[in-house]
């Protein structure tokens, strides 16, 4: 199963991955806050996860590492 | 076995570009390329005057900040000192490239200079807040077309791969986007053409990327790239502009 990795105080919140993600494996994390002040990415599917890197593809800060 | 990461060619720092800002993805595509073709410690990056001023501190390769728009003379300079050992890119906003720079890129395009050129359309002053650009679009609300920019008054948009195309100089001119998946493959395949034609000595290569502005535009990051694919690619479309090895000259393939 891939595994996703965040940076996630890099993270934006800015939900790119979220929309380029055809599994519906991540969402806006409402309740975190990161070291930037911003709410975070998080998986919430991640058995759903097909490991096609959209997600990384469209993530302009580049926090996500995939490994299959 | 990792299939994603972040290339060594960019730094390990967090961006100053706002949420959903695409100079992030154009900064990585650059770097994956400079992994690729394993040129990372032979390349200088000239960086340009705007949001990307900062894309010095981004880039592990060596990098100058040349003067507002004249990146294009500064990498003309670096790639004549050492032709053989350097590769030289410029990164430059529509603000840079399109209106202060103009001389400089139009002149560089004429002489063929073996350079590669990453030109980011954005449609607007991004830095100073979000004024008028040479790029802006006939209509677009910015700060300083409060009621949409009045082509009688203020002109048309400046499309400059088309302009360029009509010159005999430049090797490569493509227009590319990163507003989804696939737009953001087929800018990275046109980035890694435009340094494989400096590394193959062919000459002066340009890729046009278009790419969103939320802040400036008062849009969601998830809307910016909608408008990018609803207003911005009908008026600037994708394509190759010239291809000189290939015998390509003007009119877009799609």
């Amino acid at each position: 199963m891939p595994k996703l990795t965040f940076k996630t105080d890099n993270c934006k919140g800015c939900g790119l991955c979220v929309d380029a993600c055809p599994k519906g494996v991540l969402a806006i994390a409402k309740e975190k806050i990161n070291k930037r002040g911003h709410h975070p990415v998080e998986a919430v599917k991640e058995d759903a996860c097909i490991g096609c890197t959209f997600c990384a593809t469209m993530c302009p800060d580049c926090i996500i590492k995939i490994e299959k | 076995m990792v299939v994603f990461d972040k290339p060594h060619a960019l730094a390990d720092l967090p961006m100053h570009y706002c949420p959903g800002c695409t100079h992030g993805i154009i900064h990585r595509l650059v770097a994956e390329c400079l992994d690729e073709l394993g040129i990372e410690g032979q390349t200088i990056g000239i960086a340009p005057v705007g949001c990307s001023v900062l894309a010095y501190n981004y880039f592990n390769c060596d990098m100058i900040e040349a003067a507002h728009g004249r990146a294009p003379a500064i990498a003309t300079g670096v790639k004549r000192a050492d032709p053989d050992n350097h590769i030289v890119f410029t990164y430059q906003g529509d603000g840079d490239l399109a209106s202060i720079g103009m001389a400089e890129t139009v002149h560089a395009a004429a002489r063929n200079e073996n350079i590669t050129v990453i030109f980011v359309n954005n449609a607007i002053y991004g830095m100073t807040g979000g004024q008028m650009a040479p790029t802006s679009l006939p209509g677009q609300v910015t700060q300083t077309s409060p009621y949409g920019r009045d082509t009688n008054h203020c002109g048309f948009p400046i499309k400059v791969c088309e302009m360029l195309s009509e010159l005999d100089g430049p090797e490569y001119l493509e227009r590319v986007a990163v507003n989804n998946v696939k737009n953001v493959k087929a800018a990275k395949k046109a980035i890694k053409k435009a340094f494989e034609n400096q590394i193959n000595k062919k000459g002066f290569s340009l890729i046009e990327v278009v790419s969103s502005c939320p802040t400036n535009w008062g849009m969601t990051p998830q809307k910016a790239l909608e408008w990018v694919e609803e207003k911005m690619i009908p008026y600037y479309p994708l394509g190759v502009y010239k291809d000189r090895t290939a015998g390509i000259v003007k009119g877009a393939d799609k």
